[in-house]
């Protein structure tokens, strides 16, 4: 399972990383977090808002940061 | 009722008589900050349920193929409902001009939205009463109007980086929230707020509190008040780089104009504060050329020094 973590690289984007780093180490399954900033890779999934969480190449969340229950419950 | 609180718990509880510096300052700073954080939590949470509504890929569709005028007040008004942080601005930016939107009406969009910002709505509203927040909408929503149109009819779209117009963007499936996610996201978002601001507020409103029960009038006056030509001028140049205190000005400034400061000086820091911001016009340098950038500063900043000037006028 890949996590592709969307943003710029500001506050925000590097707490959803960090939940969802959290998220995948509980969930124990081979989870990947990869962290996106290059904004055409960005805007390459269709999104304008920042942080946004992409699993499997499917946007799930964007402009808000999930804590990490909520990126389990995604998983 | 909230007055009645700060009554009983100043004069009645402590003891300490009103009309005293003393008490007249810690009546201020009681009644102010219980009514602030009142407000704030709720406005806030309303704010944030409307804006689940308006997401900026519903923004883009809406404003289509509008052409300029209509494009720019609608552009304006979507800016104040649609969620937005300054990280965004630039997936946004790109997202709007890849769209087809002309550029004049995207800086409408991209002015209003920090432009009429939801603290500075509660806090003007708290403290100077509800027509005064009206004031500052209309007068947000009609400098990104203005400013929008006059950046259109410049022409400045080889001012936007070249890399703008190559980038495709990918159709995403924004899924519609639940009622129940709505509300969950107003709760969160209004804790993230209320944590970010809390501070401020706290020491804004105890500073004007100070100042209301301590600052001779005459002082003020002296510097800021209507004599003073370039009070204006100043205060638009002060607010540039005072961004992430909104909160806590705001407070400053009410003591401020209860000592005789102009209302439309006052109004014209406060818009700087919020419109004008040293970190969006960072982040806007990855996709607009500087000249567009001082062109953009320019534009806002002049509108709001007119704003002021004409406020102190009529006002």
């Amino acid at each position: 399972m890949k996590i592709h973590i969307l943003g710029s690289g500001c506050q925000n984007c590097m707490k959803l990383a960090k939940n969802a780093e959290e998220a995948a180490k509980a969930k124990g399954t081979e989870c990947e977090v990869i962290k996106i900033t290059d904004i055409k890779e960005i805007m390459s999934y269709g999104v304008m808002q920042t942080p946004a969480i992409v699993i499997d190449g499917k946007v799930k969340s964007v402009g808000r940061v999930l804590s990490v229950e909520e990126i389990k419950k995604l998983l | 009722m909230l007055k009645f609180l700060a009554d009983s718990l100043v004069y009645t509880l402590m003891g300490i008589q009103p009309g005293t510096r003393l008490g007249d300052t810690l009546h201020f700073f009681l009644y102010d900050t219980a009514k602030v954080f009142l407000l704030l939590i709720t406005i806030i949470f309303v704010v944030a349920i409307i804006r689940s509504f308006f997401p900026p890929e519903r923004a883009r569709k809406l404003l289509g193929h509008r052409r300029e005028y209509v494009g720019n007040f609608l552009a304006a008004l979507l800016g104040i409902v649609t969620p937005f942080c300054s990280c965004s601005a630039v997936p946004m930016f790109i997202g709007f001009i890849e769209s087809g939107l002309p550029l004049g009406v995207t800086f409408s969009f991209l002015i209003s939205s920090p432009a009429v910002n939801e603290v500075a709505l509660v806090m003007l509203w708290g403290l100077f009463g509800w027509k005064i927040a009206l004031l500052y909408t209309a007068t947000g929503i009609a400098v990104a109007f203005f400013g929008g149109i006059i950046i259109g009819k410049l022409k400045l779209e080889n001012q936007v980086e070249d890399y703008v117009y190559q980038i495709k963007m990918g159709e995403a499936e924004i899924a519609v929230p639940t009622w129940k996610e709505r509300i969950e996201y107003a709760r969160g978002y209004t804790k993230d707020i209320l944590k970010k601001v809390w501070i401020f507020v706290i020491v804004g409103i105890g500073f004007g509190a100070l100042i209301h029960g301590y600052v001779p009038m005459d002082y003020v006056l002296k510097y800021a008040g209507r004599d003073n030509p370039f009070a204006v001028i100043v205060a638009v140049l002060l607010g540039i780089p005072l961004y992430s205190n909104a909160a806590g000005t705001i407070p400053i400034i009410q003591a401020l104009v209860g000592k005789g400061l102009p209302m439309g000086t006052a109004l014209a820091f406060m818009m700087s504060i919020v419109a004008i911001s040293a970190p969006e016009i960072i982040i806007l340098r990855n996709v607009i050329k500087p000249k567009l950038l001082a062109i953009f500063t320019g534009i806002v900043a002049t509108a709001i020094i007119i704003v002021g000037y004409l406020f102190n006028i009529i006002l």
